[in-house]
Formats: structure tokens, sequence, C-alpha cells
């Protein structure tokens, strides 16, 4: 053992096998890349002829400035477009962009979605404004389910149970509102609903650790069947005491409603929706920069190491779930106080469960979730436009698209999306 | 990954006593259920409430009728009204029979959607896997079932009848093939993955009931052309609704308990399951296992869908399945993964459901009472620490743990 001998850096083989693997998937990524080039040229540039101009209306309701219609060549543009993504393609083959790389996927993203509106606006005008506050309109509950989720699993309780406290809680804002007159305190009663729900999960994943996905199944289950039930049993018979809630209709905050574009698109909404961004707000500066969000995410990453510490881990998964249950309650109240009014059974449509995609594509953390649920948010704006607008894909199929980009993502064929290490398993204190 | 799936139930070990007990939770499970729901029958009803106040005596006595019309009415509308049975078995009239046994081939209707859906959900248990996705896998099977029946013509119906099953189970075993392929080589948890698939899927059939090829002639609504009468699932009876799908549905129940237990490929599916590192130091590969097991799941959820197309109306249309494949999952739970106790199970959701439009209509209890039922069930089944202290029960730990928790990393 010669004690001088100066250490080289080993190169260790699980180093170089991770090396090769991030390089091909670089170059993989790379040739997908230039394939969506090729995707566009032929589906968005060729088709359209020559002369063609998509017109995009960008204006909605009183601005400062009314902007001018932004009038483009069709095919050019998406010529333009595709030979930016070919070119991202081929750096991205040979040098790659580093650290960089996931917002070039975001401008590829973007890059791709334009093109596909230039194409479907060809020869005819699409309000871009008003598919952008659409979008954000029609993203507001699966943001919510998806906020909740991340309260619940950052702690470690897988939480399916989203579905039946959005629905639970859209069914009581509307009975309560209704009964008392007041939207608030339908707000209230569904936030407490939530939180009572998500006492039953916690009870049952943490006290009797019931598997907690069957758990969660079981509570959706039960708020489908017993709201369903009341609202023959009780809500149809009384429908003008118990099932007409008043409304909160849209607020215009002044001065900053008035920005052009984007004015329009983010601050002309109702309560749900400023609410929603102080929510996120809030919950990403707890989670990350509070000793709060500290405890919350040692808990879901190794309960144990918690514990030892003097973390009191069930009182932490108890508060989080509960927490989670009543975002996932006021974001039920936004079906019926903030949209159309009275409760219709199964009103949810399964939007719990793409908030909890949402999450998952999201990185587990509530911006990522926001952005992901635009993302699904726009897939149904821009499908339920499709009906007026002239377009070459069967509307099934746009409506298709969040749910298999969700997939492509939970695959990990895109980053990978890792959740909290003890998410999902129970802890058993010694 | 750390807990594996065993059986939710505690498995009794030996004997015939340790047999009843593993029977004791499932059963205590269902009444406890019917006890809930006739409490929420009773708080519900407007006049009763108010009968509490008055004459409390009286209000003892209404509510226990109202939920014995009720569940009386469900009984009835199920298994059938044991005084016109007897009477028709007396009698020996073809009518009344066929009218007295109606309730049950209405039951029988439901449950062999529910048998298929529930061994679909029962065997990936096995493998350590949750099939949410047997609607969706549902959905393609039917539509292949559909087109088959449609679209093949000439042939005899001994060929064309077991092709457009056949048909079925491949459409479903395709839609099942995605999410085992995906977990298996990229570890895509499939709870996810298969709640979307659920969702494309009900979108690729909206599109496909409006293509040429399927939907039928002179129709603007999405509906699809009808079955060659080649392709029908002959009824048990002429006259009643139940048909030749319920004894296919028996047949695949015993093939997969073979399957399971008795061979092979099903060893090593259930030793994946309960622990897949020591299955992979055995040398089992896991990742075939899970594509194995996720490809018949899909195919048995595909054959529920055939036996709907086949067996019943033989045209598709939107929504045609009121969550065969979502009630696969609760009849899977409580048959505890075992084939005979999801047959049995399947046939107390189907008589569940086949029920609850008669007592309904007689009693004017909604039928979603019975989706309560079934969460209530749900959840004493998985948490029978909850049963045993509500019956103070005591019941001597046997092997395995009770839990299946895992998360979405494993």
């Amino acid at each position: 053992m010669t004690a001088a001998t100066a250490t080289e850096p080993t190169r260790l083989p699980t180093m170089a096998l991770a090396e090769r693997k991030a390089r091909r998937r670089q170059r993989i990524l790379g040739i997908f890349y230039l394939v969506i080039a090729i995707v566009m040229v032929i589906g968005f540039a060729l088709p359209v002829s020559g002369d063609t101009n998509s017109t995009f209306n960008l204006n909605l309701g009183v601005t400062v400035i009314t902007l001018p219609e932004l009038v483009l060549p069709s095919s050019a543009t998406s010529y333009l477009l595709a030979a930016v993504v070919a070119f991202a393609g081929a750096v991205q083959l040979t040098r790659g962009f580093g650290t960089k790389w996931a917002i070039i996927l975001a401008l590829v993203a973007g890059a791709f979605v334009f093109a596909f509106l230039v194409w479907v606006a060809a020869g005819q005008s699409l309000n871009l404004t008003g598919v952008f506050q659409s979008t954000l309109q029609r993203s507001v509950p699966i943001v919510f389910g998806a906020l909740s989720g991340v309260l619940c699993e950052r702690a470690g309780v897988v939480n399916i149970a989203i579905e039946g406290m959005l629905l639970s809680g859209a069914f009581m804002s509307a009975v309560v509102a209704s009964a008392t007159g007041s939207p608030w305190l339908g707000i209230g009663a569904a936030i407490l609903t939530g939180a009572v729900l998500a006492g039953l999960l916690a009870v049952l994943a943490i006290r009797y650790r019931v598997d907690q996905i069957i758990a969660g199944f079981f509570i959706n289950i039960l708020a489908t069947g017993l709201t369903a039930f009341l609202s023959v049993r009780v809500l149809q018979p009384n429908a003008a005491e118990l099932n007409t809630p008043e409304r909160l209709g849209p607020i215009a905050i002044p001065l900053l409603s008035e920005i052009p574009l984007l004015g329009p698109i983010l601050f002309r909404h109702n309560f749900f929706v400023y609410a929603l961004f102080a929510l996120i707000i809030m919950i990403h500066l707890g989670l990350f920069y509070t000793r709060w969000g500290l405890r919350v995410r040692a808990v879901g990453e190794h309960p144990k190491a918690a514990d030892t510490v003097g973390i009191n881990v069930y009182w932490v998964r108890y508060s989080s779930v509960v927490m989670g249950g009543m975002v996932a309650g006021l974001g039920g109240a936004y079906f019926t106080i903030g949209s159309t009014g009275a409760f219709e059974r199964d009103m949810s449509g399964g939007r719990g469960y793409i908030g909890l995609a949402a999450m998952i594509f999201g990185g587990w953390n509530p911006i990522g979730s926001f952005f992901a649920g635009l993302v699904f948010g726009f897939a149904d704006a821009l499908q339920s436009r499709f009906s007026i607008l002239n377009v070459g894909i069967p509307s099934e199929f746009l409506l298709m698209v969040p749910y298999i980009v969700t997939i492509i993502v939970v695959a990990g064929l895109v980053g990978r999306a890792r959740a909290p290490a003890a998410d999902g398993k129970p802890y058993l204190k010694e | 990954m750390t807990d594996r799936p065993t059986d939710a139930v505690p498995l009794p070990s030996r004997g015939s006593l340790r047999k009843l007990q593993g029977l004791l939770i499932p059963v205590l499970a269902v009444f406890s259920a019917f006890v809930i729901g006739g409490l929420i029958i009773v708080l519900t009803d407007g006049e009763l409430i108010g009968l509490w106040f008055t004459d409390p005596l009286a209000a003892i006595g209404g509510s226990w009728s109202a939920v014995m019309d009720a569940y009386g009415a469900l009984l009835r509308g199920s298994i059938g009204d044991p005084g016109r049975i007897i009477g028709a078995l007396v009698s020996l009239d073809l009518n009344e029979l066929r009218g007295a046994a109606g309730p049950l081939s209405e039951t029988i209707v439901s449950t062999t959607p529910l048998i298929f859906t529930g061994l679909s959900v029962a065997l990936a248990f096995r493998a350590g896997l949750f099939n949410i996705g047997a609607e969706g896998q549902l959905y393609f099977g039917s539509l292949a079932a559909i087109i088959a029946g449609f679209a093949i013509t000439g042939l005899p119906w001994f060929i064309h009848l077991p092709i457009a099953v056949l048909a079925g189970f491949v459409g479903g075993a395709l839609w099942g093939f995605i999410p085992g392929i995906l977990k298996a080589r990229t570890g895509a948890h499939e709870v996810i993955v298969t709640i979307m698939l659920n969702f494309v899927a009900y979108r690729f059939v909206d599109w496909a009931l409006r293509t040429e090829f399927v939907q039928r002639e002179g129709r603007p609504d999405p509906i699809s052309k009808v079955i060659q009468p080649t392709a029908e699932l002959a009824p048990l009876f002429d006259g009643l609704r139940a048909h030749w799908g319920i004894a296919i549905a028996i047949i695949a129940a015993i093939v997969i308990s073979w399957l399971l237990f008795r061979s092979t490929l099903g060893f090593e599916l259930r030793a994946v399951g309960l622990n897949p590192r020591a299955a992979r130091y055995a040398g089992m590969s896991i990742s075939w296992s899970i594509v194995t097991s996720m490809m018949i799941a899909g195919g048995l959820a595909g054959l529920a869908g055939a036996s709907l197309m086949l067996g019943g109306s033989g045209t598709l249309t939107p929504g045609f399945s009121p969550g065969y494949g979502f009630d696969g999952i609760t009849v899977a739970l409580i048959g505890a993964t075992r084939p005979g106790g999801v047959v049995a199970a399947a046939f107390l959701f189907g008589a569940l459901r086949a029920g609850a439009t008669p007592m309904q209509a007689a009693t004017g209890t909604p039928i979603d009472i019975v989706v309560v039922i079934q969460a209530l069930v749900i959840m004493f089944v998985a948490a029978p620490a909850l049963v045993r202290a509500i019956y103070r029960i005591r019941v001597e730990r046997t092997l395995g743990t009770e839990v299946f928790a895992k998360g979405w990393g494993s």
C-alpha cells in the first residue's frame, strides 16, 4: 500500500453506461425533432396553397390598445417553423443542448403547436386570445386537482380520490349555497367536504394501512353513488331551494385587465381562477421554501429518517392529506358556483384523474402542474372550436392528445418523472 | 419494492373452520354495507324524518318497512318473486316460467361481463398489477367483436361466432399490451397509463362510430352496423335475455383458475406478483410476465365487450357500458382474487345491478344506492381490520401482510 500515489479519477463502469444512455436519448430526441419537422411540412405547410393567409384575432373585450389582426401567410409560416425545428433537431443530434434541453423541447413543442394553429386557421380567422382565455378556464378544475395531488403525494400518500372530492365539493357547494343564499358559504362547505373525505382517506390509508389506491377508488365510488343518490332523492324534488346556487361572475381587475393580449387572458376571470393563482404560489413557496415544506417532503421521501429526527410522520401525513382535500373541495365548487350553477350527476367528468396526470406530467410540483394543466385545457379549448372551424382532423383525435402526451411523459420518454420515494407506502412506526 | 400484493383478506391456512373464517369477512362486509345502505335510505326519506319527531315508534316501524321494501324489491328484481316462481314451476306453463325467470335472467345478463372483467382485474392483481384499464379494453374488445360480427359474411355460426369472440379477445389484449409493455420497458405506472388509455379508447370508439365503415347506413347518429345473425350468442331460453355468454364466462373462470394455480405460466405470474426480486433470482422474466398478464387481462376484458355485443343488442353505441370495467375492479377486490370468488362476487353485483331498476320502479329508491353499497363493500373488504373492530372478531394472523400498497415508483 503506497500512500503517496496520486489517485486518478477512476471511471466507474456505471458512469460510462449512464453517459452512453444519455447520448442515446439525446440522439433519439434529435431524430424525433427532425421527424416533427417533416410532419410539419407534410401536414401543415404543403396542403395549404401558397396564397392562403391565417388570420389571428388578438382582441377580446376592452383593452388599452386594440391590437391589429395578425395575418400570416399560412404556408410560409409553417415552412419557417419547420425549418427552425429541423435546425434544433440537427443541433440536438450532433452537439446536444446540455442542460437547456428541456427549454428547447418546450420551444419545439411551441413551434409545432403554432404551426398547427396556423394550419387550422388557414383561410379563416381564429381568435387566439379567446382560445388562450378558454384554455385557462378549462384547466382550472384540473389544476386544482393536481395541486391537491401534489400536497398529498409530497407527503407520501397517493390520492386517487381527487375525483370524488371534486364531485362532492361541487354537490355540497351547490346545496349549501342554494339553501343559505350565499355562494361563499357554499365554498366553505365544499372545502369542509373535501377535508372530511380526505380525512377518511387518511384514516384508511394511514391507520388501517389499506392500499391507498383501493382506498382512493372506494372514496370515488362512494362519492359518485352518494351524490347521484342524493341528487335524485333530495335535489330533484327541491330544486328551487337546494340546487340553484348563485354563481360568482368574472371580476375584471381594473387596469391589469386592459393590457392588450395578457389582460383578457389572465385578469378577467372569477374568484376561482385568482384563488388558483394564489394557491399555486403559496403551495410552491410553502413546499420548497419553508420548514413546514421541508418536513412534508422529508416524510414523503424517507419517513423513517424523518421520524428519527423527531418529525411526527403520522401528523404530517394526516395534515397534508386533509389540506389536499380542502384544495380539491374548493376545486369542486368551481363546477357549480364558478361555472354552470346547478349540480348535475357526474359533473366532474374524470377531471380528477386528469389532474393526477397533470401532477405527474408537471413533476409533482405546483408550477409544473399548472403548465401541464394548461396543456389539457388547451386541447379542450381547441376541440370545442373545431365544430365551428373547418378542420381536417376529427375532433376526437385532438381530444386524445393530452392523454397520449401524459402516457409519453409517465413512460419517462421525456425526462424521468420521479415520484417522492415513499409515495404510496404506509409508514409503520416501530 | 417492499410490500407486494397478497390477498387483502388474511388467508386461512388449513382446516374448514379457518376456511369459514376466510369467508366470514366478505360476508360480514356485504352485510354491513347493506345495513349502512339501509340507514342512508331511511335518513333521506323526508316523510320518515318528520315522523321521528311526532311519533318515534311509528317511525321505527316505518323505517324498518322502508328498508325491507327497498331490499325486498331489490331481491325480487334480481332473483325473482318466490311465490311467482313456485306457481310457475307447479303450473309448468311456458309463459309463466318465462315471466318468473325474468329477474334471474336479467341478473345473468349483468353477471356475464362482470365475470370477465373481474377475472381480468383479478389476474392482473395476482401478477402485481392494477388493471384499471378494463373499461377501455372492454371498449376495444367490443369494437373488434362488432366489426368481426358485421363485416364477415357467409360463414356458418359455428365458425363465425368463435371468430367474433376471438376478435373481442384480441382487441382487448391489444389494449392491455400497451400498458404492459410500457410498464415492463419503462416502469410507467399502469394505473395512470390505463386510466389515460380508457379515455383514449372512449374517443376512439366515438370516432369509429362516425366512420363510413362502422356507422350504420342512413343513420346520422353514432351507431354501428348490426351484426350478422351467425355471430349472435343465442339466448338460453327463448324470450329471455340471458345468453350463452354466461357459459363462456364460467368456462373462462375455470380456465383462468387452472392457468393461475396449475400451470407453469400461472406460477410465474403469481411469483412475480408476490416477490419480483425472488422471481428474477429464480430465472423468471419479470418483463415477460408483466406483458403476458396484461395481455391476458386485456383479452378477458375484451371478452366482456364481446359478450355484451354478441349476446345483447348486436350493435355498438357510445356509452354502452355502464362501467362494467370499473365494476370488475370491485368484483376482483371482493372475490379475493380467486376465480371462484370472482364468479360469486360477479353474481352478487350482477344481481344488485339487475335488481336496482325494478327496485326504483317499485319503491322510488334511486338506483344509485346500489353504487353506494358497492363502495361500502369495497371499504369493508379492503379494511378487514375495520370489520373485525366492529364485530369484535379475533382472527389468528397467518402469513402475509394485509397490505398491498405501493406508489407510482414500483
